[in-house]
């Protein structure tokens, strides 16, 4: 890489154009300059080829050289991608610290995977086996949760004619194919474009939930295995809290958590505090299923453009190993600005408030690499990659392109209401706007395994909460007391479903997650003051009785009641109605 | 980069505050140009961008009365620097580090590119420290710690640089035998407001402690793109080689974005909305993102911006894009300043992101927390009472919605309301939240654990 292949004629901020790469491919990467500064190849006409460089480009001029390096944007995949931490183009952040100090510099590069720690790997076939791509050779114990796979790499057939346990780095060759084309040695790391998705055998429908433990969603508005969701709200309205939540505490294998162009502080508080929570199933530390990437706001934009990329890829790599998979991108609205910028500097034509007209498809695009799929590889494993985006309109204005271009491609939509913020009702998913198309599918796995009545019960809360909002018109006009008393009975009960069951405080231990046995619970005993109340009342008790119970304030408090003493809640439900009976005037 | 500096006669054109040098060679992206005018005057540049041998030069102090074929440029071979010293305190400088005190000049302990690098991320230390600034309605419901970013979002005619001021003064003097510093960057802002911040520094004494870089209203706008560059990169120097608290107040964040834009719309450039380059969301992360603390160093940056909202705006872009960069926002309100309550701040629409690690037991106080969230909850419910009295008349409030109509005005009274040398010590502020809450029934207090109840709420 020592003789440079072209030169530099044009600077200007992130862009740079160069002459002089013949034969360079759209997409492959250079580098810029005497720094030696990362860039990717994005527009060609004729000799002139423009380059959007990852890094700060001051000191760049006409006249310095470019270096090809012959291949595309691409991501190390192998053990140790868990628990690390890296930056939009995977540079090892932990890695660049420790040699080259607290601020990220410019040129700076060291091996994305470790190449000081030492695996062992197990075999998992023995020589003389037929094995294609995706084909699992053997693995390695990667963290406590993950058993990582090593895989056929892809394009890859033939016999295998070596094989054995062995330790070492991951550039150690584990095994030996036998092709027509020659012996091919296989180490347990390989490469992939990013831009380019991970090919699997087959796609599928979504038909699992993924359960989050957080109740607004598993209750109301569920995200299904492979599927996509997206959460837009204003600044202030807490859609960092909801990601970092799902990273918490969905029940996906793994967890690939992009911070795209977000701040620097909330990254070191993942940072911090995952290592300290636990995976509710497994018990052990949640960063030994978490794999980090981190470009924030500050970073340069063009390593925030490929952020999202590095984060699929590395997610579609650990789902071909048959992990079920989840990816949150937060915010991928300074993921569409990143693109923005870029395509600004290439003075394309603009559509949109600016934005490039490739912005739909580029945003469909991304989505469309979550899925419910069987791998590649004979044992046809099924696995499947959900991806969560935060999307941060300006102003909170949900007509803007970001919003309506991923709003078109997501099947689950978690509406932030600034509003509810304010009142200090968190998660502030606004439940009347929401909505989740894999309602079906939960449904049918709720009903079957948790409860018979669990889409009964949801469908008559939500319906509470939509005559609540009809009839609050009318308390705005008339006043709470010209209500009917069946309506006051209706209002009180909309209240303990948004106080007691919606409102969950995720800074609280024992509230910040619920599984879904226990939202059950929780949401049939607040109907069941409902229908008892109803029926009270119709037998003579009197409003005031019914609405003062003080059986409520347990109610108000039954979020926390431990998982293990879930045995509380019928407790709780046959006090309540004996309570409610004893308002009765014949009693 | 070549070493000579290099001279050129060819400018070729010149638009607002652009200039097309031609037939150069060597120039690099970002670097800094002298401009000798026939008068013998010498006006500083940058280069916005190279493109074969032409260099588009952007002029620090504007182009009025230049003439291509009058104008002499040389490239000096490197970015733009600023000499950093601990002597910089107490002292005076304009937007490229140059003082303009009439003190003598600084002798640079090291040279720094005002640009400087990101911070990576896993070298980040989480702000956790709580910062006592005597003022209750940050201190109690909207804590700010240190190595945060927390701006004041205001509007023409209130009483930001009061309050800036303010905590500017208070905040510093927490615990002995720790260094703090100020570090004030003004961007085209008054004489008056400048001098008001000057007399009072001085008046303090705070001004021992504080290095001030300002940019008047008259001045280069696009002094004012370089000045929040060239003063954090003196506070992280103070911070993080010279181990010291710092604080750095931004004034005023709107006329920043505003000299962006005029430069933007000079290159004509796709504007984004409102006219604003569809940059200027990355631009100011490289303002805010420079706030923070470090593992294993002494110092911290902790950032004040402030801006006024045009026409009060909360969705207009510049408030909209701090506050998806920032970490909370502290709101002054019209309305409050009209009743004569200072400072006016609304804690509805304010928020602190950090506060949760900054607060409680070992920190403050072990209730903070409760009487914190318990005192929005019955304040935003007083306010939501208040505005139904509007509509349908103080008789359709039930008991209980007059009680708390009490309570709001009281909060607004006594926690709010405060001198502007009022300095509240944590358990002041506590006490006067206790004081409010008392005026509730206890079984209204459903936000505040059994035990704390029993403790502090105030005997009859």
């Amino acid at each position: 890489m020592d003789e440079a292949h072209g030169s530099v004629i044009k600077v200007s901020g992130p862009l740079v154009v160069a002459r002089g790469l013949t034969g360079a491919r759209m997409y492959e990467m250079v580098r810029v300059g005497e720094a030696r500064l990362f860039g990717e190849i994005i527009e060609i006409r004729d000799d002139d080829y423009s380059i959007q460089v990852y890094e700060e480009t001051e000191g760049i001029g006409p006249g310095q050289p470019v270096w090809r390096t012959g291949e595309p944007l691409s991501v190390e995949l192998g053990p140790g991608l868990i628990r690390s931490i890296y930056d939009g183009v995977q540079r090892p952040l932990d890695a660049l610290q420790k040699d080259f100090g607290d601020y990220v510099v410019r040129g700076a590069e060291r091996p994305a995977l470790d190449r000081t720690r030492q695996w062992t790997f197990s075999p998992a076939v023995r020589t003389g086996a037929e094995v294609a791509t995706g084909d699992v050779l053997g693995t390695v114990q990667e963290s406590k949760l993950v058993l990582h796979k090593i895989m056929v790499p892809h394009g890859k057939t033939g016999k295998v004619v070596k094989i054995a346990p062995v330790a070492g780095n991951v550039d150690t060759e584990i095994a030996v194919l036998e092709t027509p084309k020659g012996n091919i040695s296989i180490t347990m790391v390989q490469r992939w474009p990013v831009r380019q998705s991970r090919p699997v055998a087959r796609k599928l429908m979504p038909t699992f939930p993924l359960v989050t433990g957080q109740r607004v969603i598993d209750m109301f508005f569920p995200m299904a295995q492979g599927g996509t969701a997206c959460v837009p709200g204003p600044f202030g309205s807490g859609k960092t809290v909801v990601q970092h939540q799902l990273a918490k505490w969905a029940d996906a294998q793994i967890i690939v958590y992009v911070g795209c162009g977000e701040r620097g502080n909330e990254m070191t508080d993942v940072l911090m505090e995952f290592p300290s929570l636990k995976d509710p199933s497994s018990g052990e530390a949640l960063m030994e299923r978490t794999v980090l990437v981190a470009n924030t706001s500050n970073m340069p934009v063009a390593a925030r453009e490929a952020s999202v990329f590095t984060g699929i890829a590395i997610a579609e790599y650990f789902r071909d190993m048959g992990y079920s998979v989840a990816l949150m991108a937060d915010s991928t609205s300074r993921w569409a600005e990143a693109m923005r910028e870029i395509s600004g500097r290439l003075e394309e034509m603009p559509g949109e408030e600016g934005y490039p007209a490739y912005l739909g498809s580029r945003i469909a695009s991304f989505y469309e690499r979550a899925g419910n799929v069987i791998c590649l590889g004979s044992d046809k494993r099924r696995a499947s990659v959900s991806i969560i985006g935060a999307v941060s309109p300006p102003g909170g204005d949900l007509s803007e392109p970001v919003v309506q271009a991923t709003l078109r491609v997501v099947k689950v939509y978690w509406g932030l209401d600034d509003k509810l913020a304010f009142a200090r009702h968190f998660p502030a998913i606004n439940w009347l706007a929401s909505y989740s198309l894999y309602q079906d599918i939960v449904d049918a796995n709720a009903d079957s395994q948790i409860a018979v009545d669990w889409s009964e019960i949801r469908t008559r809360a939500m319906a509470l909460l939509q005559q609540e909002a009809e009839l609050e018109e009318l308390v705005r006009l008339v006043g709470v007391d010209s209500l009917a008393a069946d309506d006051r009975i209706l209002m009180q009960t909309a209240r303990m479903i948004r106080e007691d069951f919606l409102h969950q405080n995720a800074f609280d231990d024992r509230d910040t997650y619920t599984s879904p046995g226990k939202q059950y619970n929780l949401l049939s005993l607040i109907l069941h003051y409902y229908d008892h109340a109803r029926s009270a009342l119709e037998n003579g008790a009197s409003l005031d009785n019914l609405m003062k119970l003080t059986i409520l304030d347990e109610v108000a408090r039954a979020k926390l009641i431990p998982e293990e003493d879930r045995d509380q809640f019928d407790h709780l439900k046959r006090r309540m109605t004996s309570d409610i009976r004893a308002l009765l005037p014949n009693a | 980069m070549a070493a000579i500096a290099r001279e050129y006669r060819t400018v070729r054109q010149i638009t607002g505050p652009l200039m097309l040098v031609e037939g150069v060679e060597g120039v690099t992206y970002g670097e800094l140009t002298d401009i000798k005018l026939t008068d013998g005057g010498i006006r500083r540049g940058r280069v916005l961008e190279v493109s074969g041998d032409m260099a588009l030069v952007q002029v620090f102090e504007g182009t009025s009365g230049l003439a291509p074929q009058d104008v002499k440029i040389k490239f000096l071979g490197k970015g733009l620097e600023i000499g950093v010293s601990q002597d910089m305190l107490g002292r005076v400088f304009d937007g490229f580090g140059y003082p303009i005190d009439d003190g003598p000049s600084i002798i640079p302990e090291k040279y720094l590119n005002v640009n400087g690098n990101p911070m990576n991320p896993y070298a980040r230390d989480y702000p956790n420290e709580f910062i006592q600034t005597g003022i209750s309605t940050i201190d109690l419901l909207n804590t700010l710690v240190r190595g945060q970013k927390l701006p004041l979002f205001s509007g023409s005619g209130l009483p930001h640089s009061r309050l800036a001021a303010q905590i500017a003064r208070q905040a510093t003097v927490l615990r002995t035998g720790e260094k703090f510093a100020v570090v004030f960057a003004a961007m085209g802002i008054t004489f008056e407001e400048s001098e008001f911040f000057v007399a009072d520094f001085r008046r303090t004494g705070a001004i021992e402690r504080s290095v001030l870089f300002i940019n008047l209203a008259d001045g280069p706008p696009i002094e004012r793109l370089s000045l929040p560059r060239t003063a954090l990169t003196t506070a992280e120097f103070l911070a993080f080689e010279k181990n010291m608290h710092v604080l750095v107040i931004l004034t005023d964040m709107t006329n920043y974005c505003e000299a962006l834009r005029e430069i933007s719309a000079a290159r004509r450039e796709v504007p984004g909305r409102r006219g604003y380059p569809g940059y200027l969301y990355t631009d100011l992360s490289t303002i805010y993102e420079r706030a923070g603390r470090i593992k294993g160093k002494t110092g911290s940056i902790t950032q004040i911006p402030v801006l006024t909202m045009p026409e009060d705006d909360k969705t207009h872009p510049i408030p909209d894009l701090t506050g998806y960069i920032t970490e909370g926002q502290i709101v002054v309100h019209r309305g409050l300043h009209a009743q004569g309550i200072y400072p006016p701040v609304d804690v509805l629409p304010s928020l602190s992101r950090l506060k949760d690690k900054g607060i409680g037991e070992g920190k403050t106080r072990e209730d903070h927390a409760d009487v914190m969230n318990q005192l929005y909850s019955a304040y935003a419910r007083g306010k939501e009472a208040k505005e139904l009295a509007v509509v349908l008349g103080e008789s359709a409030l039930s008991e209980e919605d007059i009680l708390f109509v009490k309570f709001s005005d009281a909060f607004e009274n006594r926690l709010v309301c405060q001198g502007e040398d009022e300095n509240r010590t944590i358990e002041e502020s506590l006490g006067i939240g206790w004081e409010l809450l008392g005026m509730l029934p206890k079984g209204q207090l459903k936000r505040v654990r059994d035990a704390f109840v029993e403790k502090y709420y105030p005997k009859p």
